[in-house]
C-alpha cells in the first residue's frame, strides 16, 4: 500500500477557516440534546410559565409581563450559550487534548477562538430567530429604538460570558467545570438579576447587566441606566479576556 | 563508550538536510525538569522514532516542536523555522497526532475530517483516506463512543489530511490490533517513500525497529543515545561483567563454558552483537576451538532496557 502525497499548498484563508470552524461549533452544539435543553428549551419554558401562569409574579411596574420577561429571556439564552454552554464543550474538548489538536492545524489558537466566538453568535441568532418569534406570538412588542442597544448588549454581554467560560474551561478539571457551570446558570438565573429585574449590586454582575441592559433597551427605551449596564458588561469582558490570557491552558 | 551521534555532522540551524534541530533545550515545569539541555536531530525524509520510558520527556519534546509550549531555553528549528514565531507558517506543513488521538467528542469522524480538510488549501481527499485507514464503518458514529483504535486511525487520518511536509506521530499505533497496526506501518512508510519526514515517539520496539531510519533513545529529559537501529544495537550495551556471556578459563585449556558440549567447543549465552559473534568466533577459531552462541543477536529493546534501566517509572 502506498500514498501520494504532494507537497502541501498552505492554509485556507483565515475567514474560511474560522467560518468553518463555527459552523463546526454549532453543529456540535445543536446535535448535542443536553446543550439544546440549557439553550433552547429552558428559556422557552421559562417565558411561556413567565407569561402564561402565575407561578412566578413579576413586579413589571404596570408593563406588560412578557415586555419584562422576554428580554430578560433573551438574555438568558445568551448567557447559556455563551457561558454554561461554552464551558462545557471547551472543558472537555480540552481533556481531550482536542483544543492542542486544532490548534496545531492551520486554525491555530486565534482561528479556534474565533470559531467559538462566531459559532456562539451563531447559535444566539438561532435563539433570537426562535424565542424572539415565541415571545411575539406572546404579545410581546419590543422597543424599535432599543435594538441597536440590545444588539450591543448581545455582543458585550457574549464576550463577558465566553471569556468568563474559557477562564473557567482552562482552568479546571473537566468534571469540575460540568458542576461548576451548572451551579453558576442555576444562581444567576434565581439571584443574578439576568431573568428577573436586577436590584442592587447584582446589576454590576455581567447576569445582572446584561438582563438590565436588554429590558431598559427594548422596553422603554435606550436610556443612562441602558448605557451604564453596557458598561459593566465592557469591564467584565476586559476583565475575563485579560484572565483567560494569563492562566488559560490548552492541555 | 561511545554512542552513534549527529552532533559531530550537525549542519547550521536552518538547512535543508533537518526537518527537526534542537539544540540544548531546557524545559522545566516547577521542580520538575522535563527536558534538560536536550540536543536532537531529525533528517528530512526519514523516519525518526523517539523512544523513551514513561516521564522522559517524549510529550514535552513533542509539544515544544508543535509550538503548544515554549522552551526556556535553547534552540529549536522545525523545517528551518522557529515553530512559535512561525507557527503560522508551519501550521500548514506540519501534521500532527497526539497521544490518545484528542478528538472532540461530539463531533462525528467524518464530518471531523472533512472539518479539519477545510483548514488547508488543497488537502488530501477525504474519501481516499477514509478508504485508505478503514474509517468508513464508523464514519458517521460519534466520536466518544469509538473504540481506542477506531480513535487512533482518525486521528492518523487528521495528521495527513493536510499533506504535510512533517507528521508528528505520538503512539500511533497504540491499541491498534494487528491488522490496523499493519496498516498503519505500511502508511508511514509510504510516507517516507513520498519524502515526508516523520517523528515517531513510541513504546514499540518492533515498529521502531521496522519503521525508523534513525532512533533517538531520551529519558530524564536528554537524549541517551541516537543513530540507526544496527548503530545502537552494535554500541550500546555490550555486555558488561554482570552480564558477560558465561566463559570461565579452564585451568588447563584457553577457554571453556560451565557445560561445555565437547572437550575443544564453548557455550557462550547472554545477548552479542553480530560483530561481537563474529570477533569471538574468529578468535575461538584461531586457538581451535569451537563457540556456540545462545541469546540471540541484541535487540533495539536490549538497548533501550540497558540504557533506561528495567525499573517500572
Amino acid at each position: 500500500m502506498t500514498v501520494t502525497l504532494q507537497p502541501h499548498a498552505g492554509g485556507a484563508p483565515w475567514p474560511r477557516r474560522v467560518a468553518a470552524h463555527a459552523g463546526f461549533e454549532l453543529r456540535n452544539l445543536i446535535r448535542n440534546g443536553e446543550q439544546l435543553l440549557l439553550t433552547l428549551i429552558l428559556p422557552a419554558l421559562m417565558l411561556v410559565v413567565l407569561v402564561r401562569t402565575d407561578l412566578i409574579r413579576l413586579d413589571t411596574d404596570g408593563a406588560p409581563v412578557i415586555d419584562v420577561a422576554a428580554p430578560g429571556v433573551l438574555a438568558l439564552a445568551v448567557m447559556s450559550t455563551a457561558f454554561t454552554s461554552q464551558a462545557i464543550s471547551t472543558g472537555f474538548d480540552r481533556r481531550a487534548g482536542a483544543l492542542r489538536l486544532l490548534a496545531t492545524t492551520p486554525l491555530g489558537r486565534t482561528g479556534l477562538l474565533g470559531g467559538k466566538v462566531l459559532g456562539v453568535f451563531a447559535m444566539e441568532a438561532v435563539q433570537v430567530v426562535i424565542l424572539g418569534g415565541l415571545a411575539l406570538a406572546l404579545g410581546w412588542q419590543p422597543n424599535p429604538a432599543g435594538i441597536g442597544a440590545a444588539l450591543l448588549a448581545v455582543v458585550l454581554g457574549t464576550g463577558a460570558f465566553t471569556a468568563m467560560a474559557l477562564l473557567l474551561a482552562g482552568t479546571l478539571r473537566a468534571e469540575a467545570v460540568l458542576a461548576g457551570a451548572n451551579l453558576l446558570w442555576l444562581l444567576l438565573v434565581v439571584g443574578g438579576g439576568i431573568l428577573l429585574p436586577a436590584a442592587g449590586p447584582t446589576r454590576f454582575l455581567p447576569s445582572g447587566a446584561l438582563g438590565e441592559a436588554m429590558r431598559t433597551a427594548l422596553g422603554p427605551g435606550p436610556s443612562g441606566a441602558t448605557w451604564i449596564a453596557l458598561a459593566v458588561l465592557a469591564a467584565w469582558t476586559v476583565l475575563f479576556s485579560a484572565a483567560t490570557v494569563r492562566w488559560f491552558k490548552w492541555d | 563508550m561511545r554512542y552513534p551521534h549527529y552532533a559531530d555532522g550537525m549542519l547550521a540551524p536552518g538547512t535543508d538536510h533537518w526537518c527537526l534541530e534542537l539544540d540544548g533545550v531546557t524545559k522545566s515545569f516547577g521542580d520538575t525538569h522535563a527536558l534538560r539541555s536536550l540536543s536532537l536531530s531529525a533528517q528530512r525524509g526519514a523516519v525518526t522514532a523517539i523512544l523513551g520510558p514513561n516521564g522522559a520527556g517524549k510529550t514535552t519534546l513533542m509539544g515544544i516542536c508543535e509550538g503548544l509550549q515554549r522552551a526556556d531555553r535553547g534552540l529549536v528549528r522545525v523545517l528551518g523555522l522557529d515553530p512559535r514565531r512561525h507557527a503560522a507558517q508551519l501550521r500548514p506543513r506540519v501534521g500532527v497526532m497526539v497521544q490518545d488521538g484528542g478528538l472532540p467528542i461530539m463531533a462525528r469522524p467524518l464530518e471531523l475530517l472533512r472539518h479539519v480538510a477545510r483548514m488547508y488549501a488543497a488537502p488530501r481527499d477525504v474519501d481516499e483516506l477514509v478508504d485508505l485507514l478503514g474509517l468508513d464503518a464508523f464514519a458517521r458514529t460519534s466520536v466518544r463512543r469509538l473504540s481506542g483504535g477506531q480513535r487512533q486511525r482518525l486521528a492518523l487520518a487528521i495528521a495527513l489530511v493536510g499533506r504535510p511536509d512533517l507528521v508528528f506521530l505520538d503512539e500511533p499505533s497504540a491499541g491498534l490490533d494487528p491488522q490496523a497496526r499493519l496498516v498503519v506501518w505500511d502508511l508511514i512508510e509510504g510516507l517516507r517513500a513520498d519524502g515526508v519526514s516523520v517523528i515517531l515517539s513510541t513504546h514499540l520496539m518492533d515498529e521502531a525497529a521496522r519503521l525508523a531510519d534513525h532512533v533517538a533513545i531520551i529519558d530524564h529529559g536528554v537524549v541517551l543515545a541516537q543513530g540507526t537501529v544496527a548503530e545502537l544495537t552494535e554500541a550500546v550495551g555490550v555486555p558488561e561483567a554482570t552480564s558477560a556471556p558465561s566463559v570461565e578459563a579452564a585451568p588447563d585449556g584457553p577457554v571453556r563454558s560451565a557445560a561445555p558440549p565437547t572437550p575443544h567447543a564453548a557455550r557462550l549465552s547472554g545477548p552479542l552483537t553480530p560483530a561481537a559473534q563474529t570477533a569471538l568466533a574468529q578468535l575461538a577459531d584461531a586457538h581451535g576451538l569451537t563457540l556456540e552462541f545462545e541469546g540471540g543477536t541484541r535487540t533495539l529493546e536490549d538497548a533501550f532496557l540497558d540504557l533506561t534501566g528495567r525499573s517500572l517509572r
